[in-house]
């Protein structure tokens, strides 16, 4: 069974998917014929499952590899358009329908969450209790376990770390339906291999996420968010610098800078007590410079990516924080995102995309980092090489062939062609 | 000495000097145990390599003739990851020490891997900067020991453990090949092996190369001491601080006769009739420090402390934490022998297991001292006993084993810190079914085809690669025709 780039997988009327179709059936009570809605990155997938509970997920699967079939998890399918297209989807394996919060430990700061979980619905849930997961989302409906599956971090990453310091434990279904787990619910555990941190970011191509614990922090009494406007690249990175070297304790260091040659901004963000948040903000405020502005809310751009996050063109740039001059002074497209930690978003024009992405990666390269393409619509992306150079991916080929030994797990979309 | 182990000594004689290679049986013997000092295995050949370079040619070399390895940092580690194999190379990194960058305009700083972890700190300092993790063993374990236990200490409640102060290793990989993972920028496209490699006790390679971040110091620590008349009043003081929405940077607790052995070693002289001592340390801005620190004095007074210390100055701070900090080896002083345990519980459920754990002692009369990290829930149970009195040894391992048990089924771990290796791997079926177990194989045997790396450790019985997963009962036909070892 082959099947090329961007045309259906099969055909919906042939008897050997009707058959499938009956077995998915028999375990699964929401399986239905996709709609060009269910599109992954461009690719038609034939079927769409929505198990009801995790035990559904590992009958689904098994009967989906079992009959050959490529299989692609979604949540939300807020950022189906990032990563690679792959080679070819079958069935789209819908998760939304496991979006519980399993247990809330609040004394001990902890919660496991099923992956169909909206982001922002799991924050509403631990508000009242004073409580947050220290993530910042991209999109109003994507979910925890899309968060996840695509290593997504904002600006709180600065100071709380990203997706992977966060995930203490994770139950995934491989493509043969075993369910395993790694981790637990406790913070500081070192049993066993940390399969967490090989599932952030894997974009669904080692198993399909249906439990997820998290370390959560307390919500801050005060916040303040201090900015200052300047046209001069180096003054904003001479800015973040000094406050990076300051002991006022940010929990985040922003940059946007709306296009090439714009007027960059710098943001910093504070959080504690009443008592002590004014005077570090006007510290704060110092180092930025004179016309630093001290604010309670944070400025419209925050968290927020340079691009949209579904149907826009967009890449990271990752560099060592002290090529921030540079970068802001060179790269091209729309910047945003955590100057303190060296990660970037940039916000790219589909005509010229290919250009700027070569110029992201000569950037990247020569300050030890790297450009990939993170979204693009699907005739745009077709060109490109999203990922650029990558270190280990023999090891990875190896990894994925251990996980899913015949490749029915999102085929194509992740780095080398995995 | 067989061989091919006879002719693999001569082999790294040639690549790396005579004077890195020992294979005489006396000098062997230094290294026959780790920081887990009841078992020993003397290994067949001990090599120290000065670079990353001959490291892979070592490693190369024992993939090549099948022969396993082990790698070994200062050999502080107390779960027996680093325990040599009898007919196997044990890897020794601490010619590897060269500091060789510290960027704290980048906040971090370049090291190889058998770099002193306070070592790091010290560089870093006049800077302005430190390296987070601290265990206790700070002084002299190594920064690639560190990698390979994902080591953690008192201070990873607020600041989080050696995987989440790691930007980039360079490895030797189980078939001798040098590779990345991560670099000095964080995000790097592909798996994220790094975070898979930092913690998996050498059994996925070796580190040669390690990129850590450095923190800014705080501006202002302060620290307190509060005596309890017992461990429940301390511990409902550690839940209403942590309900307080307040992350300390420690919160450090230990019981009468782990107070009694430190008094007896380093004379710390904690607060008189304390049945529980807390040591609480705020970091931070100064105006939050102060603000919070008072809050947190109260909570102690509220919960029953009879006495309350405030640090001074960084002399008293010192003093405070020395008797913690010695606790352990003080345990010698008021017992032959001791188990140090490293479960781990939900914070909230600590006053519960602690009583249970009094019980089992009081019920099997084996004596238990609690030191432990209360705000991660990370306990430390000594375990005491005298080996030369018949059946102690016996009773104390079964009340380790015991306080495990009880872990688990709080839904706890069994080790916070200190590693699995080859001391806690039968408890594994106990918390990870044999599904979840085999699915940490997969990732071994994408590393490790041939079993090489460190080989068991971790795991109990692991399957051998490329055979369909499931516990085997009997043994698997390979070995059964003599074509293959389970190391």
């Amino acid at each position: 069974m082959t099947t090329r780039r961007r045309t259906p997988s099969r055909g919906g009327g042939d008897t050997a998917a009707a058959s499938v179709i009956d077995e998915l059936r028999a375990v699964c009570d929401d399986v239905r014929t996709a709609t060009p809605d269910d599109a992954v990155d461009g690719i038609r997938p034939v079927l769409v499952a929505r198990p009801g509970d995790p035990d559904g997920v590992s009958t689904v699967l098994r009967a989906s590899t079992a009959n050959g079939l490529r299989a692609v998890a979604r949540g939300a399918g807020t950022r189906s358009t990032w990563g690679a297209a792959p080679t070819a989807v079958d069935l789209v394996l819908d998760v939304s329908r496991l979006d519980a919060v399993l247990t809330h430990a609040a004394g001990d700061l902890v919660v496991t969450v099923q992956p169909g979980l909206a982001l922002a619905d799991l924050q509403a849930a631990l508000a009242p209790h004073r409580q947050r997961l220290a993530l910042d989302g991209c999109t109003p409906r994507g979910t925890i376990g899309g968060t996840v599956a695509t290593a997504f971090s904002g600006p709180l990453r600065y100071r709380f770390g990203s997706v992977r310091d966060l995930v203490i434990g994770i139950t995934v279904v491989l493509a043969d339906g075993t369910v395993a787990k790694s981790g637990g619910t406790v913070v500081k555990n070192v049993a066993g291999y940390d399969l967490g941190k090989l599932y952030t970011g894997s974009l669904g191509t080692l198993g399909v996420i249906t439990e997820l614990t998290f370390r959560l922090h307390p919500l801050p009494e005060a916040r303040r968010w201090v900015t200052v406007t300047t046209p001069d690249p180096r003054r904003a990175a001479v800015a973040v610098a000094a406050v990076r070297g300051s002991q006022n304790d940010p929990v985040a260091m922003e940059v946007d800078r709306p296009g090439p040659g714009a007027p960059v901004t710098v943001g910093v963000a504070l959080e504690g007590v009443e008592e002590g948040i004014g005077a570090r903000a006007d510290e704060v405020a110092r180092l930025l410079g004179a016309d630093a502005v001290v604010a309670d809310a944070p400025p419209d751009w925050w968290a927020t990516l340079p691009h949209d996050p579904s149907t826009g063109t967009g890449a990271v740039l990752t560099a060592e924080p002290t090529a921030l001059a540079t970068v802001l002074a060179d790269a091209p497209g729309a910047l945003r995102g955590s100057a303190g930690v060296g990660v970037l978003a940039v916000g790219l024009d589909p005509a010229t995309v290919a250009t700027d992405l070569a110029a992201l990666r000569r950037l990247a390269s020569a300050h030890g980092g790297s450009a990939v393409l993170r979204c693009a619509p699907p005739d745009v992306k077709a060109e490109l090489d999203v990922w650029g150079p990558v270190s280990a991916l023999p090891l990875m080929r190896r990894l994925k062939d251990e996980f899913d030994p015949q490749h029915r797990l999102a085929p194509g979309r992740f780095v080398g062609g995995i | 000495m067989t061989a091919t182990l006879r002719l693999l000594a001569a082999e790294f004689e040639t690549a790396l000097g005579a004077d890195s290679v020992i294979t005489d049986r006396q000098r062997l013997r230094t290294y026959e145990c780790d920081g887990l000092a009841h078992h020993r295995v003397v290994p067949a050949i001990v090599v120290l390599p000065e670079t990353a370079e001959q490291t892979a040619t070592v490693v190369k070399a024992c993939a090549t003739a099948r022969v396993p390895f082990v790698a070994r940092g200062s050999g502080t580690g107390l779960s027996g990851g680093a325990l040599p194999h009898a007919e196997g190379v044990l890897i020794v990194t601490s010619r590897m020490r060269r500091i060789l960058e510290v960027d704290p305009a980048n906040e971090r700083a370049v090291v190889e891997p058998g770099v002193i972890n306070l070592d790091v700190t010290r560089a870093a300092a006049p800077h302005g900067y430190y390296f987070a993790p601290d265990p206790s063993s700070q002084q002299v374990c190594s920064v690639g020991g560190n990698v390979a236990e994902n080591s953690g200490g008192a201070h990873c409640l607020k600041y989080g453990f050696t995987t989440n102060h790691v930007l980039g290793v360079e490895v030797v990989t189980p078939d001798g090949e040098l590779v990345w993972f991560g670099g000095t920028t964080h995000d790097a496209p592909g798996y994220d092996l790094l975070g898979a490699f930092v913690g998996s006790e050498g059994t996925l390679g070796i580190t040669t190369k390690i990129v850590v971040r450095l923190l800014r110091a705080p501006e202002a620590v302060r620290c307190l001491l509060a005596a309890f008349p017992g461990v429940d009043e301390a511990g409902t003081a550690v839940s209403s601080i942590i309900s307080d929405g307040v992350v300390p940077a420690a919160i450090e607790m230990m019981d009468a006769l782990a107070i009694e052995a430190a008094e007896a070693a380093v004379q710390c002289g904690y607060p008189q009739g304390a049945g529980a001592v807390l040591i609480v340390e705020l970091d931070g801005p100064a105006a939050e420090v102060e603000h919070t620190f008072g809050a947190v004095e109260q909570r102690c007074t509220e919960a029953g402390a009879f006495e309350i210390r405030i640090a001074r100055d960084d002399a008293e701070r010192a003093l405070f934490w020395k008797g913690r900090k010695s606790a352990f080896a003080a345990v010698g002083r008021i017992s032959p022998d001791y188990i140090v345990q490293d479960g781990v519980i939900p914070r909230t459920v600590l006053p519960a297991v602690l009583r249970k754990i009094t019980e089992l002692a009081c019920g099997t009369g084996v004596r238990v001292a609690n030191v432990f990290h209360a705000g991660d829930g990370n306990l430390h149970p000594l375990v005491l006993f005298d080996d030369a009195i018949p059946g102690e040894a016996q009773a104390a391992e079964e009340v380790s084993g015991a306080i495990l048990d009880l872990c688990i089924s709080h839904g706890g771990s069994i080790t916070g810190e200190h590693g699995v290796g080859m001391d806690k791997s039968q408890y594994m079926p106990r918390m990870f079914t044999d599904d979840d177990l085999d699915t940490m194989q997969r990732l071994r045997c994408a590393f490790d085809p041939a079993g090489v790396s460190n080989p068991g450790k971790v795991f109990p019985t692991p399957r051998l690669c490329g055979e369909v997963p499931g516990r085997h009962k009997a043994p698997h036909p390979l070995q059964a025709a003599g074509l293959a070892e389970q190391f």
